[in-house]
């Protein structure tokens, strides 16, 4: 059994952050991901990234990620990468199995296990994709945007010639912009909301490639026997409900599902912490308060885990998590509130304007239940 | 051309009007010109340290939207490829003859060379014509993101913003 003040899961932005943030007082700390490679969502992040400087703004993702490891294996933070959590036990001891093996011959019968003795918990696992339910939907061909971004990016696999995009939230609009620069066609981006809803200069960008987006359209079904030849889609009226006489066919042999994404709550879940539902921050939530501690005693949660935000806020959190989850440990002193302070200031400028108002509300209403252990002060 | 940014993920016409970072027709017609095309309020502001002339300010909040000095602005496209949202561009309406020069942000591969013929699209993608691509730079600096700057009617100066080549497709071709 191995002893760690703080063990973060995930290693991600909020898993390296809060990692960093630990090695950088002394403690020593454990980064469990069950991907060979870390840096999360970010390694297929090839776009430059909005913000300001002190959240890497004009940096591409995957160079973020690179940053980051540099700086976490420089102090010293444990990487344990191909291995994923699957017990808490009260106390935080914290089981680990190895997921993935090193060499790739390993069966998942035998696969090692061990025991980690942790002071602290961080929970950073990030997000999972919203399915889709329509006829069809089970084709091969049918797949998240996530995955297509994986395997454009990160395995250089185009995932077919022409795509369906479902959703103009971020993740759609940029994933298809992704596609068109790995040479795929995107046939249109339909959204079912009569708005586009991510950034515009986002939507400008494909636009101006010649995708067209749909906004009141969703999709009727998937055709295709083994897999995706076309897709069907309609118009809808403002109780979302198709309009006869308005369905149209794409001839596409992949639809891409960017209907939005969900906190990973199954490790917080099994931890006992309290969940919260709020469509704000994605669903299923774990109650947290200012310094990100869940209803159970020390253990922290960061980033998409603690409710779907964007990198920038990812990174602020587990910076925040990491310093909270370290100092519990004896007793948070003045600079320590004052790092703590800042970043809870930087979090808030991040939240601000108008594509983020709901998160700000949301992040307080969850502060204002009174039910966590650790007010802030 | 209509457009409206939130239904058709384009800005029309009078929503670049009223846009702070966009300059006036007289302007561009004194030579190169940053037209900074982003109107909602998003927190971002590598445009602001971009300028060497401190002519983009975004200030605090950092949602602010970015605000041009146009006789400040030298049009010396710095800013165009440090745009994380692609969103800038340069306008020259000096050029003597009946052409424009615009410079935009483009991430395809091959780049386009000089002296490359090219079709030219507006905001939504139609085709209004054919230019000239004059340059094509990347440097270390703008982290391939080139600045592909090119020659089109003058009437399109401010339509003209992107180009489509045949050999890269993701462009809407099928290959």
């Amino acid at each position: 059994m191995s002893v760690v003040d703080v063990l973060v899961v995930g290693a991600g932005p909020a898993g390296l952050a809060a990692g960093i943030e630990v090695a950088k007082r002394g403690g020593r700390v454990c980064v469990v991901d069950r991907n060979l490679e870390p840096g999360g969502q970010l390694v297929k992040q090839i776009h430059k990234f909005f913000g300001s400087r002190e959240h890497h703004a004009g940096v591409r993702g995957v160079d973020i990620a690179a940053q980051l490891l540099e700086e976490a294996r420089a102090l010293g933070v444990t990487l344990r990468l191909g291995w994923e959590v699957f017990a808490i036990q009260p106390g935080h001891a914290v089981d680990i199995v190895q997921a993935v093996a090193d060499d790739a011959t390993g069966s998942a019968g035998d696969a090692p296990t061990e025991r980690f003795d942790a002071r602290s918990v961080v929970l950073a696992a990030g997000a999972e994709e919203n399915a889709l339910q329509f006829e069809g939907w089970t084709l091969a061909g049918v797949m998240g945007a996530g995955a297509a971004q994986t395997l454009i990016n990160v395995w250089r696999v185009r995932p077919g010639k022409r795509v369906l995009m479902v959703g103009a939230g971020n993740v759609g609009l940029i994933v298809t912009y992704q596609l068109l620069q790995a040479g795929v066609t995107v046939a249109a981006i339909i959204e079912a909301a009569p708005r586009i809803g991510g950034y515009g200069v986002h939507a400008a960008k494909i636009r101006r490639a010649g995708v067209p987006i749909l906004t009141s359209h969703t999709i009727l079904r998937a055709e295709g026997v083994e897999c995706v030849e076309g897709a069907v889609v309609a118009q809808v009226d403002g109780t979302w409900c198709p309009i006869e006489g308005t369905e149209r066919r794409f001839d596409v042999d992949v639809i891409c599902v960017a209907v939005g994404l969900h906190p990973n709550t199954r490790l917080a879940s099994l931890a006992g912490c309290r969940l919260v539902f709020s469509p704000a921050l994605g669903g299923w939530v774990p109650l947290h308060n200012a310094f990100l501690e869940t209803t159970v005693p020390g253990i922290y949660v960061a980033g998409d885990a603690a409710g779907i935000e964007e990198a920038s806020t990812a990174l602020e959190e587990g910076r925040l998590a990491g310093i909270a989850a370290y100092e519990r440990l004896r007793d948070v002193d003045a600079e320590g509130h004052a790092e703590i302070a800042a970043i809870q200031r930087r979090l808030d400028d991040l939240r601000g304007g108008p594509f983020c108002g709901g998160i700000r509300a949301a992040k307080s209403a969850l502060q204002t239940t009174g039910e966590t252990p650790c007010p802030a002060t | 051309m209509p457009g409206n940014l939130s239904q058709d993920g384009y800005l029309s016409l009078d929503e670049l009007r009223s846009a702070p970072g966009v300059p006036s027709h007289d302007r561009m017609r004194r030579g190169p010109v940053a037209v900074i095309e982003c109107v909602q309020e998003i927190p971002c502001n590598p445009c602001e340290a971009a300028c060497p002339h401190h002519a983009i300010r975004v200030g605090t909040p950092i949602t602010n939207c970015p605000v041009l000095d146009p006789e400040k602005c030298t049009g010396c496209g710095l800013c165009v490829t440090q745009c994380p949202g692609l969103a800038i561009f340069v306008v020259d309406l000096s050029r003597s003859g009946e052409t424009a020069a615009v410079t935009l942000p483009y991430e395809y591969l091959p780049l386009p060379e000089a002296g490359e013929l090219v079709d030219v699209v507006d905001r939504s993608g139609e085709v209004v014509g054919r230019g000239r691509v004059l340059r094509a730079a990347t440097t270390r600096a703008t982290d391939r993101t080139a600045a592909v700057t090119v020659e089109v009617a003058r009437e399109h100066g401010m339509n003209v913003r992107g180009i489509r080549r045949e050999e890269v497709d993701g462009n809407g071709h099928d290959r």
